[in-house]
């Protein structure tokens, strides 16, 4: 499959084969649809919690987490070490585990930037949500795979669990 | 010499065989490191630049706090304390 357009200049993302899908709870997708609305124009972040089944990454809930790059808020991220610490706690005690990271491109396509590459870590989901000033866009997940990004598709689905903020 | 345990973040699983979480002994962060990366040598390049100091990649905390704001390796663990590798998460569209 030839890259498209939009992937041509980022060889980082690796368009020849698809990675297994993210399963995302309907209480996920709308906590993070209301985070990353409410953050625009600047880039909103959390984490995802869940579990790898075989098959498949599976979410359970979603989590926000603070941005600490306030001078660069609209096209940067950092996402709070002890956010992290608090969410994958509160993960660890429900049998679950950090399985992602969701973030918001601000006006920009849904893809993985350079410097999205560059501060990977390998086996995350990461979940990037195109934002405008009407709200969330265009969703597309891509799963760390070594030193690339594979594309997954996305399942949402209704879910009993609450995503808590 | 205390006992603790390292919660060791999913993307670094790669080089314990799998386990989340690794018993270690020491008394300070830097001593507990130690320990861990002499069991799992294949952590070394991941936890330390080639002085020696932690990569600003990587955040060790002792129960709730950042080693970082408490003396970075040299921060003592407290009784009952566990140390917890969190990956630096960061990106944006520039």
């Amino acid at each position: 499959m030839p890259p498209t357009a939009d992937l041509r200049d980022r060889p980082w993302v690796d368009p020849s084969t698809s990675a297994p899908p993210l399963a995302l709870p309907v209480a996920a997708r709308r906590l993070i649809d209301e985070a990353v609305a409410a953050g625009y124009p600047h880039e909103t972040c959390g984490l995802l919690v869940g579990r790898f089944a075989p098959g498949r990454t599976e979410v359970v809930r979603a989590a926000q987490a603070a941005n600490l790059n306030t001078e660069r808020a609209a096209d940067r991220y950092e996402l709070d070490p002890a956010d992290f610490h608090r969410i994958e706690t509160a993960a660890d005690a429900d049998g679950l585990e950090v399985v992602g990271i969701w973030h918001s491109h601000p006006d920009v396509a849904p893809i993985p930037s350079e410097t999205d590459h560059v501060r990977a870590w390998d086996g995350y989901a990461y979940l990037i949500v195109r934002v405008g000033d009407a709200g969330a866009e265009e969703w597309r997940s891509w799963l760390r795979d070594g030193e690339t990004f594979r594309e997954q598709a996305i399942h949402v689905a209704a879910s009993d669990e609450e995503s808590t903020p | 010499m205390s006992q603790t345990t390292v919660r060791i973040p999913t993307p670094l699983r790669k080089f314990t065989g799998g386990a989340k979480e690794v018993p270690v002994t020491g008394a300070t962060v830097g001593e507990a490191l130690a320990d861990l990366t002499a069991q799992h040598e294949g952590l070394k390049a991941t936890l330390y630049d080639e002085s020696g100091e932690l990569r600003r990649f990587v955040n060790i905390f002792v129960g709730s706090t950042d080693a970082r704001t408490n003396g970075g390796l040299a921060a003592e663990i407290p009784a009952g304390q566990s140390l917890s590798i969190i990956p630096a998460v960061a990106g944006g569209h520039r």
